[in-house]
């Protein structure tokens, strides 16, 4: 039976300084976290009580098909001088590249998922706050959930899924490939205009997604070029005998919570069906990463992509139907205890409701999904003032949908549904998720901040004392929930007293 | 024609589904545009001044 699939996206949010003409945007990245650190926990000294990240088991450059990439391809780098936080909700808060970044904690279920993506935007906004304190006056840091600045530089979204290492890697490909193609459909955040060479604001004036322009590849290692469909990164940050990581670089950040939970619900329940060897059809495109652009492109949802067979052709509403309906087959013959039983049946709900929209007609979804929203918001503008496409207006109204300042924000203003509401998503800003190992690693950063010396996804270390530092692994990303230890963690005064506990009953 | 196995018609029970479980939708659609007119003006008062020099001025690093 398919593994739990434990999910947790990372967002490389975009950054400006507004009021000055010198910014540099790692200083200005810094700026906004250390800020938000310093008013979450400022002690004596007004310095933040930080708690670091632990490079100690990073390796990005590990490829999933077991070779190392030998044709020019660049390794990811890991950057450890930079400001690098771990948060008491178990998420991670640094700086990537020159992009403020928040990766949520492990989650149990894609409604988790939505939850800590909304704790991170809240997050967000009060850094943004905090750093107004410590910028010069007139000067403002304005940070937007998309993906591209529209001149061609893009920084993503990732989602991670936890799969079972038993899985061959290329049975993964092959199937996860036509999802990431066609669920487009409905995980694209909307764009005006094209970012690919040689496209044209007549040829495609608003697309599906932010990211579609910029992928190159179908399989690959790398993040920043040549960006591949399926992602080959293999660092599972867990056992490695047991699990993979698959780490999915393809995705847009989003703004509707109903996207957010189906892009990440719906890729669960389809590497479910993977590892269970459930899906019975082969969709080969004749060319992926033509047919990754073709969908984003088509706002009919009606083009006819050519199959790898030469002859025939399929649409991305079809896959997505195929999808749907083995999916739904696939819950009543083995259930859908790995994406949550719950969270599965509305999963399954959302994903056909959705198709059904789409279908008949997309303005139907602007209420609930970003590039409808986006497209509506775009139409009625050009409508109302008679401009072209490549008014500079309609530019400005795509990149302030995604304006994290609740006041700009073009999307809050749309209403768009919620699934989680925002006094639950604000207790996801200080506590983690009940049901995974962010649990352990959330409430011993609350507990004993002073202790720990450093933490990372799989493992903590402690300074208890006398004794030398104590590493705590974590290689089980389903254990140290509430169940497992939240008793232990409420009956121990310290972490000396933790290590006693954990010594008398784990080894 | 193999074609007929790839372009084939997706499975009728999901009419039913919609009946059952998307009755209030239908009509969201109308009722968005009616409201995005109003919305429109509340939103030209927190729109960008200058749309031009916004977008020009929106240059980010490459990330991941």
């Amino acid at each position: 039976m398919a593994i739990r699939k434990i999910v947790g996206i990372e967002t490389e949010y975009g950054i400006v300084v507004r009021g000055t003409d010198e910014s540099n945007p790692i200083a200005a990245s810094s700026t906004l976290i250390n800020a938000y650190l310093a008013s979450i926990a400022p002690n004596r000294s007004g310095r933040a009580e930080r708690v670091d990240w632990d490079f100690e088991d990073e390796s990005p450059g590990t490829d999933a098909r077991g070779i190392l990439e030998s044709h020019g391809a660049l390794a990811p780098e890991v950057e450890t001088h930079l400001v690098n936080a771990v948060l008491t909700n178990g998420a991670r808060y640094y700086v990537d590249h020159a992009h403020p970044e928040l990766s949520t904690p492990e989650c149990g279920d894609a409604l988790s998922v939505v939850r800590f993506d909304r704790a991170a935007e809240l997050i967000l906004r009060r850094s943004m706050d905090a750093a107004r304190t410590s910028l010069p006056p007139g000067q403002e840091i304005v940070v937007y959930k998309n993906n591209s600045d529209r001149k061609g530089n893009s920084y993503g979204c990732h989602e991670n899924y936890l799969v079972d290492r038993l899985v061959p890697f290329g049975r993964i490909v092959t199937h996860i490939t036509p999802h990431f193609i066609t669920r487009q459909v409905f995980t694209g955040s909307g764009k005006v205009g094209s970012e690919a060479p040689g496209v044209t604001t007549d040829e495609v004036p608003f697309q599906l997604t932010q990211r579609a322009d910029f992928f190159e590849e179908e399989v690959g290692l790398e993040t920043t070029l040549k960006r591949p469909i399926v992602n080959t990164r293999d660092e599972p940050h867990a056992d490695p005998q047991k699990y993979r990581r698959l780490h999915v670089i393809v995705g847009d950040a989003n703004m509707a919570q109903l996207a957010t939970f189906l892009k990440v619900g719906t890729t669960a329940i389809v590497l479910s069906m993977i590892e269970d060897d459930w899906i019975d059809r082969e969709t080969r495109f004749a060319n992926p990463v033509q047919a990754l652009r073709q969908v984003s492109y088509d706002l009919t949802l009606r083009r006819a992509l050519p199959l790898a067979d030469g002859t025939t052709t399929t649409t991305a509403l079809e896959v997505q139907w195929y999808l749907l309906e083995r999916a739904q087959r696939y819950a009543e013959t083995h259930g859908l205890e790995s994406v949550g039983e719950a969270c599965g049946k509305q999963i399954l709900l959302r994903w056909e409701e959705v198709l059904v929209d789409l279908e008949a007609d997309p303005t139907r979804l602007a209420d609930r999904l970003d590039w409808p929203a986006k497209l509506q918001l775009v139409l009625r503008y050009r409508e109302r003032d008679g401009l072209s496409w490549d008014h500079p207006q309609l530019a400005a109204l795509d990149l302030q949908y995604h304006d994290m300042r609740a006041a700009r924000s073009l999307s809050e203003r749309l209403g768009l549904e919620r699934l989680v509401d925002d006094a639950d998503a604000t207790r996801g800003i200080d506590e983690p998720p009940d049901d995974t190992r962010a649990y352990f690693r959330g409430t011993c950063l609350r507990l004993w901040p002073e202790s720990i010396v450093a933490a990372n996804w799989d493992s903590m270390v402690f300074d208890v004392g006398e004794d030398p530092l104590r590493r705590v692994p974590m290689m089980e990303p389903s254990r140290g929930t509430r169940a497992h230890v939240g008793s232990l963690l409420e009956r121990c005064q310290s972490p000396a007293e933790l290590f006693e506990q954990l010594g008398a009953s784990d080894r | 024609m193999p074609e007929r196995e790839q372009v084939r018609k997706p499975a009728p029970s999901r009419d039913e589904v919609e009946v059952a479980e998307a009755p209030s939708r239908s009509e969201t659609g109308e009722k968005i545009k009616a409201e995005l007119d109003d919305l429109l003006d509340e939103i030209d008062e927190v729109l960008e001044t200058n749309a031009e020099e916004f977008v020009k001025s929106y240059i980010q690093k490459g990330g991941e």
